[in-house]
């Protein structure tokens, strides 16, 4: 690094940047050695009742290999050395799919090291290249690439819109993928709900899962006890999330920041073990089962229908297939997601809408601007918890069973994982980060206890690479000298 | 005789054991420009805290009187933010505080949030996008650009407003506690930080809101230059108690005030005035 080739060293002739190297990566591999000696060398082992303790070493040794050479490869990318890098991660890459390991996780991590490797490269390639570019940037250039970005995500929105409606026809299109798709969906359209919480108004709601589960109770339960249908539940189970944030949100809107994040996490907690403990009401932790499903406006999706009944495929003299059901609520839930999205963009430029920005910005000053704090940020509570009750009904419907094992903070979290990686208040950063988010989990299922380790670990390099998400740009709601450009 | 704009009486804040402003009473007229000065820590901000409800007075009584109506708020009554509805008491901070990371133009939107409220039909007309609603946001627009002009920032508008240079950022707040409509207008230190050029070009924005619109201005101010040259009337607080009340010259002359920025010297009073 810079800074420590400004450093006057201690010996006469300064080190050469790949002596420097060594000697960082030498240092960091004594760190792992520390780190990794007790918590991965040590392992107890449970002997006929006796606990006793087992060394690892060839693991340890093994681990700190690739530290070293890891580090070895990052350190020579830092000084410019970027071929000696490479090479190292290309031997890094190949060590871990040839050779055999002690432990699978060692071989993987050796992988990901020489991957990231290859990251860090490119990424320090185009960084001098911007870096470059930017010395040499006019005003022209500035406009030009405003209107690049512009049209990069209108681009890539249309792209997304037009892979979702088509997805379903594609040849490809079997029951995992559908389902999968669903899920995406979902989440993007939980996280675009709390993106108006978190993302608009600013406020960190670490409960939104109560609100999903508001929902889908209210259906799963209105729809068995008392003969709702999917469309007359809906509006009811929105209606009652967002009253349940309003309740919520009384008081405990006058808190701010980390105080109000504990307060929504207990909130969340509060109604995931009413759920578990009221057996009368909810079932208890056996949840409740056989919710009637959706049904094509009272055509349902089965082979063989009761009297009196058309079933969806004899309605359009089609053969049955199971998949008509899952293209059905695939593209349900498109529109539900949909409308949100719309909503959120429509609302963003309404004066509630700048509001709750200003308020995410400074509420002092929206005070001092004749804003009503609590009304203003009660609406964004609401609304949000509304959409999250939309989505509970629909998650009901198509599961056709609710527990509270699927309401956990740890749903919570990866809604709130997806607002963040995509950029606070960014509409399409928010669905790639579903995309990403839900993809990849599903994509890694075959690591199985280490899926959630992959998962971490993309979380964490994407924060370092963009710490304000994905997309972070913000357009102004409202402009008076047109676009960029046209100054008078 | 008409009503005062604002009348202070027997305005007491205490925090605790510390009393930060003692038993102070004064008047501010529309079209008029009243400044609060003293020395550091003599109450002005807390002044201002309590007219503008983030503190809730200890003890007095703060009545604002809108000019032609008949009808006078209680400040110490409303909520902070209702003061700024209802009374029409706007104000700027010592330390700007603007939407830093919205455009120029929205900062002044966000001004005029209960109008545009009102017009969006509580934001249900607005989803439809109403005729109605369009024709108020047009409105709203226009009075944006009209302040934008007048402070010289119509042609950065569109850019954040945290990427405005200092004076131009103490200009945009000025600007968006205007867009609010006020009758009284407080403003915490406006002249702070800038140049000698931009403290002039201040004096003639304050000077047009002033004579152009009637509103009351209430300043506080360590600028002297500023202070004397604009001010109608002026309130010098030391320690939490007005010392001094009257118009420049008599300030400028009055024994109390030149001991308290001074300190007790009896060789100096000659010297200054």
């Amino acid at each position: 690094m810079a800074a420590t080739d400004l450093l006057p060293g201690p010996r006469a002739t300064p080190a050469t940047p790949f002596q420097a190297s060594l000697k960082d990566a030498a240092i960091v591999a004594l760190v792992a050695m520390a780190l990794a000696g007790p918590i991965v060398g040590l392992q107890t082992v449970d002997r006929g009742g006796m606990l006793t303790v087992d060394a690892r070493f060839t693991e340890v040794a093994v681990g700190i290999i690739i530290v070293f050479f890891g580090r070895l490869g990052l350190a020579l990318s830092d000084r410019g050395l970027r071929i000696p890098a490479y090479g190292i991660a290309a031997a890094l890459a190949a060590a871990g799919f040839l050779l055999p390991w002690p432990a699978d996780l060692l071989g993987i991590l050796a992988i990901a090291a020489g991957a990231a490797l290859v990251i860090r490269g490119l990424a320090g390639h185009y960084g001098a290249h911007r870096q470059a570019r930017a010395a040499l940037a006019t005003e022209s250039d500035e406009e030009k690439a405003d209107r690049l970005r512009r049209l990069f995500t209108r681009g890539l929105g249309f792209l997304l819109l037009a892979a979702a409606f088509l997805l379903p026809m594609m040849p490809f299109a079997n029951s995992y993928i559908l389902d999968t798709a669903i899920r995406v969906l979902t989440y993007m359209m939980l996280a675009w709900g709390l993106n108006i919480v978190i993302g608009l108004a600013g406020l960190l709601d670490l409960g939104y899962v109560a609100f999903y589960a508001v929902g889908a109770y209210t259906y799963a339960l209105l729809s068995k006890d008392h003969g709702f249908g999917f469309w007359g539940a809906l509006p009811i189970s929105g209606l009652l999330a967002a009253s349940f944030g309003v309740l919520l949100g009384f008081p405990v809107l006058r808190l701010r920041g980390d105080y109000l994040a504990i307060v929504t996490l207990g909130f969340g907690e509060i109604i995931r073990i009413v759920l578990l403990n009221w057996t009368n009401f909810s079932g208890g932790p056996n949840g409740i089962g056989s919710i009637p499903r959706l049904t094509f406006f009272g055509h349902p999706f089965v082979r063989n229908a009761p009297e009196g009944v058309v079933p969806f495929h004899q309605l359009f003299g089609i053969d049955f297939s199971p998949l008509h059901r899952s293209i059905f609520f695939f593209y349900l839930i498109l529109v539900l997601a949909l409308v949100v999205n719309v909503f959120t963009i429509r609302i963003r430029r309404l004066p509630v809408g700048r509001a709750w920005e200003a308020l995410r910005e400074d509420e002092i000053a929206c005070r001092a601007l004749g804003i009503n704090p609590t009304n203003t940020k009660l609406t964004a509570f609401a609304i949000g918890a509304m959409f999250a009750g939309f989505a509970g009904s629909f998650f009901a419907t198509t599961q056709s069973f609710v527990s509270p094992e699927s309401f956990t903070f740890l749903e919570s979290a990866m809604i709130l994982a997806i607002v963040v990686l995509g950029g606070m208040g960014s509409q399409l950063g928010v669905a790639l980060a579903a995309i990403l988010v839900i993809g990849l989990t599903e994509a890694f299922r075959g690591l199985a206890e280490y899926r959630m380790l992959v998962f971490g670990l993309g979380m964490v390099l994407i924060m370092i690479w963009r710490p304000r998400g994905l997309l972070s740009h913000r357009d102004p709601t409202i402009l008076i000298n047109g676009r960029k450009g046209a100054r008078p | 005789m008409t009503r005062p704009l604002l009348t202070v009486e027997h305005l007491t804040m205490r925090f605790g054991g510390l009393t930060a402003i003692n038993d102070v009473s004064f008047n501010a007229q529309a079209g008029h420009i009243t400044a609060v000065i003293g020395p550091n820590g003599a109450g002005k901000t807390t002044v201002f805290n309590c007219l503008t409800g983030f503190y809730k007075p200890t003890v007095g009584r703060l009545t604002l009187t809108r000019p032609g109506g008949d009808q006078s708020f209680l400040l110490e009554r409303l909520d902070d933010f209702r003061i700024t509805k209802t009374a029409g008491v706007a104000r700027t901070f010592q330390n700007i505080r603007l939407f830093t990371g919205m455009s120029v133009l929205e900062n002044l939107m966000v001004a005029q949030h209960n109008k545009l409220m009102r017009a969006s039909g509580y934001s249900l007309l607005g989803l439809v996008g109403w005729p109605g609603f369009r024709k108020a946001e047009a409105e709203a627009v226009e009075k944006a650009r009209f302040w934008l002009n007048r402070t010289g920032l119509i042609a950065r508008a569109d850019e954040p407003a945290g990427s405005l240079p200092y004076g131009d950022q103490r200009r945009l707040e000025i600007a968006r506690a205007m867009c609010t409509d006020p009758a009284l207008l407080c403003l915490d230190e406006p002249a702070a930080g800038l140049n000698p050029r931009e403290s002039a070009e201040l004096n003639a924005l304050l000077l047009m809101i002033r004579n152009d619109y009637g509103v009351g201005l209430l300043l506080i101010e360590h600028d002297m230059s500023v202070v004397m040259e604009i001010s109608d009337h002026i309130v010098v607080l030391d320690y939490g108690r007005k010392i001094a009340e009257g118009n420049p010259a008599q300030i400028k002359s009055n024994p109390d005030v030149i001991r308290a920025y001074l300190g007790e010297d009896d060789e100096v009073e000659g010297a200054v005035a």
